[in-house]
């Protein structure tokens, strides 16, 4: 069971009250009509999936009802910080993983 | 190898069972094959099997990072069925479920499938409309399925719940008889000796850490215990982890992988002789020959490769069985498990040639590879043998998400989700 920090009602609360949404900072083109077909469908269903560090989308649908970002392991689970959506957070993963094993 | 037969079984009996011929080779690998299939689950396997067997491919080796069927094969709940809704699936796990009526025979390999059937349940009207539509869609395509009405389902299965004091009551359900269950690690196990009977060099623990490509066509991949193994085309089976295959050959892929659970109770005495699914609930349970129940649960929302669920989703499922099947409210569950399934969009696998030349990718299969095992790598062989996509397989292009031909299975399927 995760424990998330959620940055807008700045407290951990645990995961069912959330939802998780995807892959982060998926910036959709400014200019839609001019995609051609492969970078359209490149932004709407390809992704990194990767295993190891994701920044992902979360919602808090069961509390505030709004969106933010975390940093977390997808092969650890381990999260490693929660930001809004619009900032971004530089974490030092190694000493972090120091921090959680000791 | 020998072949199987009851006289063996008797020979080999008077002998106190010590002389069975080991199963498969170990060998050393070759610096060079025809064709390197990456990854020996289920899919591997049978790609490596319809390879030797049909297209007269012998210098042949299937790769694994673990051993054979350690990953989603031997993690998932055995479910077989083809009754999709769309031509396209349909006739793809159509075309698996013929292969498997005669499986046990072609491998000389009892993999017990069980044709039991399978019922998916609907709880509303919508789910019943549906249910309707993708059974006359089945027929058409001539794939067994009728619509049961509550009253059918519970003569079927006397211990579901389908009076009107649940939270969602059984409405009906669709049902095909000749959908079933087999025994997932008799698949990996079949396939395996069979192929290496016919030539095929399957290395276990033997991990590829990268795809090695030269004016973008593969040449080869580097494994971290046996170096540079090189090949004339490349076919990548590799389940939850294609996402980060295709990273080493420089694509991504639209995929999302995902943690899927599923936990087995305690051996009781026989109370389930069918399949029950459940879209709307997500559950569904089956019986094993064991006598243990096998349960299975939906995806965990979030990317994940860490081969456990979650437990909000453990608390769900066991929630829907519960309600389905008051009876079993007081089993115990006796082991929980997740295996990665790498899920595309549409729900739809991806059976396709990709960016970079010879090199091949079967994937995608999400929650319901296990099925198809025999047509995956029925198709995929036909595909790295010929270096293009055939008829069956040409609609599951990864490329259709450029050109948006996706195959909507995901909400019309009654698949479980």
């Amino acid at each position: 069971m995760f424990l998330i920090y959620c940055p807008h009602c700045e407290e951990h609360r645990e995961e069912p009250e959330f939802h998780a949404s995807g892959e982060a900072h998926l910036a959709r083109p400014e200019d839609p009509e001019a995609c051609t077909d492969e970078q359209w469908g490149e932004f709407l269903y390809f992704r990194k999936n990767p295993r190891g560090l994701h920044r992902e989308l979360w919602v808090h649908s069961a509390g505030c009802r709004k969106f933010f970002n975390i940093l977390r392991d997808t092969q650890t689970y381990q999260i490693h910080g929660s930001y809004k959506v619009g900032e971004w957070l530089e974490v030092d993963v190694q000493k972090d993983d120091e921090v959680s094993s000791s | 190898m020998k072949r199987y037969s009851g006289f063996q079984l008797v020979k080999h009996a008077l002998q106190h069972q010590e002389n069975w011929q080991r199963m498969w080779r170990n060998p050393k690998p070759k610096s060079h094959y025809d064709i390197i299939v990456v990854g020996g689950g289920g899919h591997g396997l049978a790609t490596a099997y319809y390879l030797a067997k049909l297209h007269n491919k012998t210098n042949i080796a299937v790769i694994e990072k673990g051993w054979l069927g350690g990953g989603n094969t031997g993690r998932n709940t055995t479910i077989v069925r083809s009754n999709y809704l769309w031509d396209e699936a349909a006739h793809l796990y159509e075309h698996a479920m013929k292969l498997w009526e005669g499986l046990s025979q072609d491998l000389n390999y009892n993999v017990m499938f069980s044709q039991r059937g399978v019922m998916n349940l609907g709880h509303n009207l919508q789910d019943m409309r549906d249910i309707q539509r993708r059974v006359n869609a089945n027929r058409l395509n001539g794939i067994d399925g009728e619509v049961l009405d509550a009253q059918q389902c519970q003569e079927i299965v006397p211990i579901m719940n389908c009076g009107g004091s649940t939270r969602y009551p059984v409405l009906g359900a669709s049902w095909q008889p000749r959908a079933g269950v087999a025994r997932h690690d008799a698949v990996a196990w079949g396939y395996a000796r069979a192929a290496d009977a016919l030539g095929v060099d399957i290395i276990q623990q033997c991990e590829v850490d990268d795809i090695l490509i030269e004016d973008g066509a593969a040449t080869g991949v580097s494994t971290r215990q046996h170096g540079v193994i090189t090949a004339d085309r490349i076919g990548c089976v590799t389940a939850g982890n294609s996402g980060v295959t295709a990273a080493m050959a420089g694509f991504k892929l639209p995929l999302e992988s995902h943690p899927l659970q599923a936990f087995v109770s305690e051996p009781i005495k026989p109370i389930l002789d069918t399949v029950v699914m459940s879209n709307a609930v997500h559950g569904y349970m089956s019986q094993s020959d064991k006598g243990d129940l096998v349960i299975g649960a939906g995806i965990d929302g979030y990317v994940g490769y860490g081969q456990r669920g979650s437990y909000p989703t453990i608390e769900h499922t066991a929630q829907a069985i519960m309600e389905l099947f008051p009876v079993v409210s007081r089993v115990h569950m006796n082991r929980q498990w997740g295996g990665i399934v790498d899920t595309a969009p549409d729900a739809c696998p991806i059976i396709s040639a990709t960016p970079v030349e010879n090199l091949f990718f079967n994937c995608a299969w999400g929650t319901g590879g296990f099925k198809a095992t025999p047509g995956s790598g029925h198709v995929f062989a036909d595909m790295l043998a010929k270096g293009k996509a055939n008829k069956m397989a040409k609609p599951f292009s990864m490329f259709r998400f450029h050109d948006g031909a996706l195959i909507d299975e995901h909400g019309a399927a009654g698949v479980a989700h």
